[in-house]
């Protein structure tokens, strides 16, 4: 039957096929069709960088475009990782080198990349296009300047949220003159300022540019001239906006806005005067997604501004917006999709703005599209939360913050369980949910029975026994992310539950009580997993095996324990014993 | 005579710290419990109730001129809440930016510095990986430095002198390790030479230097230092 198709007309029914899901799937076909498939594979995602190596990479795929990686685990972003944990690009770069000279696209999130990288990824790819830099750390101005400088057709460069070593903003002028092919350009990260008239020029001579976000180091009055060089923008983020107000500088931003007439997101805002909000007036009702979540901008202003932006999809601010401002919102963008309400002050205990479960509330009743949600807050109920489930069944993605952890409900001081079930049990497409405040194993319980279509799950100071955690690897069917940080989960459910952890991307446990016994074992009954113990206080053997490890990171692989681990993480396979006495010779 | 006893009394704490297997990071809260609850964790396992309760005072001597201040600002106004290591989960990045902002602005006011993090790199000579710390978890450079001991102690087995919990200035004469901030300016100073909230400000990394290099460092500063112990 496979033999009835040429190979031509295979390779060109399977050039439609864009998905990893559908190009997998005939990948199993037969021998014949996963041939074809792999050799026409052009764009690669590897969600966990450990996972599969790059030789085995390109065995299977030899003429691969684009390549995206991830490297450590999420709570890295909380500091909960230590420095030094891994996730380096560099040995990709140079295997990648070797075996993709016409790769266009790296794109990573959560890995070290040094300036050797950047200098080798700029000479190794003649038609290097895209680097994308998402809360990546190791590299310098300097290794920047070498992208510049080299890939000649650089289509895109986004910085993210990564970690620069900022030496000077020189780095800019290396793009040369005949570069011409930039769509896309996020500098926001940067401290140091770039030169303005490199910047300038850059951006005249870059028509097909659409996205620019700029550092706090442009300030107010230059915007104008980048906006004239650039009236086709559809992404904008401001530089620094703490000018006080001035006239001249106010007409001339709004008439510069005025040319923006493609503009549809804006970002940036560093320490906005809220009297310059008025110059965007005129772009607010064609703008759909919205990042005000470093503008220190407050109410009436805040809410003002954003009420202006009828068509809004997407919104991210800090919690100066507060409970009416959230009302307005709701009351004046009815295509709001995601919201994100972050914190402007994380550790002060009582909170120096109004902002309750409130104004979540009256967000899932007004605005029906409303399908994500990130939320920082101090006091919560069941009954809003429940209320909140049955207002938007459609919710995808649910993460709640309730900063006080182990709060309970405010008004009846019981377990938040109740609030959090109706969430599974009512929002039937949920794929991530992220939990916070009073919880025992009964929301476990909860999640395990309704929470099929669950992808991750992120669990801090809850439940009460293993029984919790048995109820989620043992009752969420979709499950690939599992992160959870002090919970009293220990060896009975993970042991239980040994064969889930093949079928999910990672587990990530720290401060709970799974002994380094248990971890042995695990990592020695189950050769395809890789269970990494990290310790930093000494050798897990130093104590009895009961003793809980400090950190826990599962994770399924094809490539076998890695060997770039550093001093206070250690694998756990068959030869963890004798590696570890030998350690303390 | 007192302040012996007191130091005596310290190693002793830090002496039976040193022995057991505990979890988490230095100078986040399961260390400054341990202190408290030595007899009822013996068996390795921490309650999870114990991570709520958070003192920033664990050492107690070092009673400063700011130490004061701040424990009277604790007891008439709301407690500023000690950070439990990673919560509320604020990516750094956007921690660091708002510390950045806060501090551009004009009214700072104590509870904006208490409550905003500083995340700095620490890095030792000799030792393959690097550290973070937020400085604002400590109030002093004694508790700095405790800190900074037990999360390079694997590496200093030889070295007593961190496992002390003594002062790492004491052993300028030693010519071991000093620890040694770059500020603001991108200059390079020893720790310990400016009042502590000066430091925390100017401070943007830190680096345990090995002794012969530090000795180029302001020796002016090593003597003052030398002088105020």
């Amino acid at each position: 039957m496979a033999q009835s198709f040429p190979e031509d007309v295979l390779v060109h029914v399977f050039s439609f096929l864009n998905c990893d899901k559908d190009r997998n799937a005939v990948s199993l076909v037969c021998k014949s069709w996963y041939d074809i498939e792999r050799s026409s594979r052009r764009r690669i995602f590897i969600g966990n960088c450990y996972a599969v190596s790059p030789e085995i990479l390109i065995r299977r795929f030899p003429d691969v475009r684009a390549v995206e990686l991830k490297g450590k685990p999420h709570f890295a972003d909380f500091n909960l990782v230590p420095e030094g944990w891994g996730g380096y690009v560099y040995p990709w770069v140079v295997s990648m080198a070797r075996a993709y000279p016409w790769l266009e696209e790296i794109k990573l999130k959560r890995m070290v990349v040094t300036d050797e990288s950047l200098e080798l990824i700029s000479k190794s790819f003649k038609n290097f296009k895209v680097l994308v830099l998402l809360s990546c750390e190791g590299f310098t101005t300097d290794g920047l300047a070498y992208i510049a400088a080299n890939c000649r057709n650089l289509r895109e460069l986004d910085l993210g949220e990564s970690e620069v070593e900022d030496l000077s903003g020189h780095w800019l002028s290396h793009f040369p003159d005949n570069c011409t092919s930039l769509v896309s350009l996020n500098i926001s990260c940067l401290v140091s300022e770039v030169s303005f008239s490199a910047l300038e020029r850059l951006v005249a001579r870059s028509p097909n540019l659409k996205t620019l976000r700029l550092n706090r180091a442009v300030p107010l009055e230059k915007l104008p001239n980048l906006l004239y060089c650039a009236p086709q923008l559809v992404e904008l983020g401001t530089g620094v906006y703490f000018a006080e107000i001035q006239s001249d500088i106010f007409s001339n931003l709004a008439e510069a806005f005025l040319g923006c007439k493609q503009l549809k997101g804006l970002s940036g805002f560093w320490d906005v005067v809220p009297a310059y909000l008025p110059a965007m007036y005129s772009v607010c009702s064609r703008i759909t997604s919205l990042n005000l979540s470093y503008a220190t901008a407050q109410n009436p202003d805040l809410v003002h501004f954003v009420s202006q932006c009828s068509n809004l999809q997407r919104l991210w601010v800090l919690d100066y917006i507060e409970d009416t401002g959230l009302e307005a919102l709701a009351a004046s963008c009815k295509d709001l999709q995601e919201l994100r309400v972050f914190p402007s002050d994380p550790y002060d205990a009582e909170g120096n703005v109004t902002l309750t479960e409130q104004g979540l509330v009256a967000v899932s009743e007004g605005c029906p599209k409303l399908q994500s949600v990130l939320y920082f807050c101090r006091q919560m109920s069941n009954a809003a939360l429940v209320t909140i489930a049955r207002n938007r069944p459609n919710m995808i993605r649910f993460r709640l913050c309730i900063i006080e952890p182990r709060a309970p409900d405010y008004l009846t001081l019981e377990p938040l369980d109740t609030g959090f079930g109706a969430i599974v049990e009512n929002c039937k497409e949920l794929r991530r949910l992220s939990m916070s405040g009073l919880l025992t194993d009964r929301v476990f319980e909860y999640i395990g029975t309704h929470a099929k279509k669950l992808e991750m799950l992120s669990i801090a100071f809850a439940g009460n026994s293993d029984l919790g955690l048995h109820h989620v690897l043992s009752g969420c069917e979709s499950l690939r992310k599992l992160e959870i940080r002090d919970c009293p989960f220990g060896d009975k459910a993970l042991l239980a539950n040994a064969t889930k952890l093949e079928t999910m991307r990672s587990l990530w446990m720290s401060s709970c009580s799974v002994s380094f016994g248990a971890c042995k074992l695990l990592g020695q009954k189950m050769p395809r997993l890789n269970v990494e113990v990290i310790n930093e206080r000494g050798p897990p053997d130093s104590g009895p095996e009961s003793c809980p490890v400090e950190k826990l990171y599962v994770y399924r692989t094809i490539a076998g324990p890695r060997v770039d681990m550093p001093g206070f993480v250690w694998t756990m396979d068959e030869h963890v014993s004798s590696r570890l006495s030998r350690a303390t010779e | 005579m007192e302040v012996g006893v007191m130091k005596m009394m310290n190693k002793e704490k830090l002496d039976l710290k040193e022995t057991e297997l505990r979890l988490g990071l230095p100078g986040t809260e399961e260390e400054i419990i341990m202190g408290k609850n030595l007899v009822m964790n013996s068996n390795g396992k921490r309650g999870y109730t114990e991570t709520v309760d958070l003192k920033l005072n664990i050492s107690g001597i070092d009673q400063t001129e700011y130490q004061k201040e701040k424990n009277l600002y604790k007891e008439t106004k709301t407690p500023a809440k000690a950070q439990v290591v990673g919560w509320p989960p604020v990516r750094s990045f956007r921690k660091n930016i708002m510390a950045v902002q806060k501090s551009d602005s004009e009214e700072t006011t104590d509870k904006a510095e208490i409550g905003v993090a500083t995340f700095v790199k620490v890095s030792m000579d000799g030792a393959p990986y690097l550290r973070k710390v937020d400085l604002k978890i400590y109030t002093s450079y004694q508790e700095l430095f405790d800190a900074l001991g037990k999360m390079f102690s694997s590496f200093t087995i030889g070295m007593m002198d961190f496992m002390n919990g003594s002062k790492l200035i004491d052993h300028l004469n030693d010519s071991d390790y000093f620890p040694t901030y770059e500020d603001k300016d991108g200059d390079w100073m020893l720790v310990g030479d400016v009042p502590w909230k000066m430091f925390v400000e100017s401070c943007k990394r830190l680096r345990i230097m090995k002794g012969a290099e530090a000795i180029g460092l302001a020796p002016r500063a090593m003597e003052k230092c030398k002088n105020r112990n």
